[in-house]
């Protein structure tokens, strides 16, 4: 089975002065592409620094983080650009979208950054506004982001993450900023995008949303403490 | 190209955003690309004013002039006595300086304060004393009659050619030509009246400024026959003689690579006669017009650094508004780092947008700056009406402010948006390179 990413032995430290915070001591993992994963765990526990590292984000301090076949742990940042660009698609807890944008300029940002900044064609609007009716949000692409419900926005970030077509969707608390009835609307939508053979790794502390994803994994100290079908 | 439009387009976007804000940290680089050109419109304006003076003494002439030399103070009782002093420049300097190669034409002038008398009226006038080739030099024009001729400078006639004022004063409306005027104890026929013609201000102090309109013009070789040389001035407890022959002596030259050459020859010449005191000067338009070239380039830069200090003024403005809007804007520029933005285009997208708001402000700032003259000419028009009203001359100074008109200096145009362009780069870029540097994490967390 082919992998999305892998993680061989990551490390990573905050070196604060006084004293170093040994945030990732070792981290091993691998995401099959079509991957569902849910990362849990307490606040310190690592899994924000995880993110950020599946993000490129940031760099590690030790280990190898191969992505879609490119071993990312030692880029530069231009190249980490180019491949949150490419590869990574973001989700957040608070939507992130840009204010003075509409929802389909909000949706084409990431086509702005694309690699030698190619010209934005029609068929690039196009496949944005196809991108955009897949999550359901086809009657509201002129609409700002502060016309839309919580839910809707949540939708256009969705968009957002898939417009360049990336290797892993990473979700950080996707649905914490929604109600429940909402929250099952997008995770829907994920298990929609999984179907499709997305990778999706989510980070999540509630055990109902993390129940949905395929695998579930489980953070203390800064390394894996355990791995499962929620409770096991 | 597409690219640099959509850029632009995007910065347009977030600076329309906040209106207020952006228009208010524009109207910083309005006012100073304004005052740039103004100032040097300003300058321009009054250069161009002072080398018009100094064209109308002629760019080609240079003139030899007498002047008093000082008196020494050590001879202390001396003033009781009568006392003839002499100086100035001699009949023979006349033929001396004639007789050079380069010289085409000459006008010895030989002038007096006297009073005119005609029936009751009296006026106090300039005699002047000179040839027919005065009137063409000082672009005077006849109104009616003749004006002085060589024919009456060889017959040593007593004819006089007066200024417009001078006729209007003396003779009313009636015509003067005919009729007869008396200057000092001497009886001259009027033959001639010239046009009033508007006072040529003095060019840096080295002549003094003509007013041609009390001059009553008569043969310079009747003056020296009649009037004589010598001046008798009256003051309370003393009187002084001075004895001058010649006043002024302007000399037209070939051309005007010669007037320097010649107006060395003419020094020469006089320093010859002259041994005993210095008292006669040369003067050449044409250096004075060198001169008022240099000072306009002194203004130039003057005024221009001013008026750059407050475009460095706007220049801070857009700087400290642009540092407020990237710390406003942390989670903004965090977010487009996620979605693969590289440092420089987080750079880019903020230095363009700090250029389009110094160049659009450049562009209000010159559109402002072509109405100049018309501000400038509301300024003059409030100055006249609310400060000078009644005093007719209100010195140099004053008439240099009313009479001047500002040019505006075409070169400053771009100069001044290039200005403000490169404001917008140099305190465009500490801000965009602080947006570029935020670590995309701590910029995502940003509240």
């Amino acid at each position: 089975m082919r992998l999305a990413a892998e993680l061989v032995d990551l490390v990573k430290d905050y070196d604060l002065g006084t004293f170093v915070v040994h945030a990732l001591r070792g981290v091993t993992l691998r995401f099959p592409a079509g991957d569902y994963v849910a990362i849990m765990g307490t606040s310190g526990s690592g899994k924000s620094t995880l993110l950020n590292l599946l993000g490129a984000l940031d760099r590690p301090s030790g280990g190898t983080y191969v992505l879609g076949g490119e071993d990312v742990s030692t880029l530069d940042d231009d190249e980490l650009s180019r491949i949150r660009n490419q590869m990574i698609g973001f989700v957040f807890q608070s939507y992130n979208l840009i204010a003075q944008y509409t929802v389909l300029e909000n949706i084409e940002v990431p086509l702005l950054y694309r690699p030698g900044h190619p010209p934005i064609t029609s068929a690039d609007r196009e496949r944005c506004a196809e991108v955009a009716r897949r999550v359901g949000l086809g009657e509201r692409l002129d609409h700002r982001p502060f016309q839309l419900s919580g839910g809707q926005q949540q939708r256009v970030a969705i968009a957002r993450a898939l417009v360049n077509d990336p290797e892993i969707l990473l979700a950080d608390e996707p649905t914490g900023n929604l109600d429940s009835a909402t929250e099952q609307e997008i995770l829907a939508l994920f298990d929609e995008l999984n179907g499709e053979g997305r990778t999706i790794v989510m980070v999540t502390h509630e055990p109902e949303v993390a129940r949905r994803a395929k695998r579930q994994i489980y953070m203390r100290d800064g390394v894996v403490a355990g791995e499962g079908v929620f409770p096991g | 190209m597409s690219r640099i439009l959509r850029i632009v387009q995007l910065a347009m976007k977030s600076l329309l955003l906040h209106k207020l804000r952006s228009g208010l940290t524009m109207l910083g680089i309005v006012f100073g690309v304004f005052s740039v050109i103004a100032m040097l419109a300003i300058g321009e304006g009054a250069s161009a004013q002072a080398e018009k003076q100094v064209l109308e003494l002629g760019a080609t002439n240079v003139i030899a002039v007498s002047i008093k030399p000082p008196v020494e103070s050590s001879s202390g009782g001396a003033s009781r006595q009568s006392r003839v002093l002499a100086y100035g420049l001699k009949r023979t300097d006349i033929e001396l300086v004639e007789n050079l190669d380069t010289v085409t034409s000459i006008v010895p002038i030989r002038e007096l304060p006297e009073e005119a008398r005609h029936g009751r009226n009296r006026l106090n006038v300039r005699i002047v004393g000179s040839t027919a080739g005065y009137l063409p030099l000082n672009r005077l024009k006849l109104r009616s009659g003749t004006f002085v001729t060589e024919q009456h400078n060889e017959r040593y006639e007593n004819v006089c050619v007066l200024a417009e004022n001078v006729a209007l004063e003396l003779f009313g409306f009636e015509d003067p030509i005919g009729k007869s005027i008396t200057l000092g104890i001497h009886a001259f026929e009027v033959v001639g009246v010239v046009e009033t013609r508007v006072a040529s201000a003095a060019v840096g102090g080295s002549l003094s400024g003509q007013d041609f309109r009390n001059d009553v013009y008569v043969p310079i070789e009747t003056f020296w026959l009649r009037i004589g040389d010598t001046v008798v001035q009256r003051a309370t407890g003393s009187f002084s003689v001075e004895e001058v022959e010649v006043s002024q002596i302007t000399l037209s030259v070939v051309d005007e690579k010669s007037v320097v050459p010649t107006a060395e020859a003419v020094r020469e010449t006089l320093q010859e006669t002259h041994r005993r005191q210095r008292d006669y000067d040369v003067v050449v338009p044409l250096e004075l017009l060198e001169q008022a070239k240099q000072i306009r380039t002194i203004f130039n830069v003057v005024l221009g650094s001013i008026a750059a200090i407050s475009l460095v003024v706007g220049g801070i403005g857009i700087m400290n508004i642009m540092l407020a809007t990237v710390t406003e804007r942390t989670r903004e520029i965090g977010i487009r780092r996620a979605l693969g933005a590289k440092q420089s285009d987080v750079t880019s997208q903020f230095l363009t947008e700090t250029i389009v708001l110094s160049g659009t402000g450049g562009v209000i700032g010159i559109l402002l700056g072509l109405a100049t003259p018309l501000a400038f000419g509301l300024v003059q028009w409030f100055v006249r009406t609310q400060f000078l009203e009644g005093a007719a001359v209100g010195g140099e100074m004053a008439s240099m402010f009313t009479e001047m008109t500002p040019r505006i200096a075409w070169w400053s145009l771009p100069l001044a948006f290039g200005f403000s362009v490169a404001i917008g780069v140099v305190f465009g870029i500490y801000p965009a390179r602080a947006a570029a540097r935020l670590d995309p994490i701590e910029a995502l967390r940003h509240e």
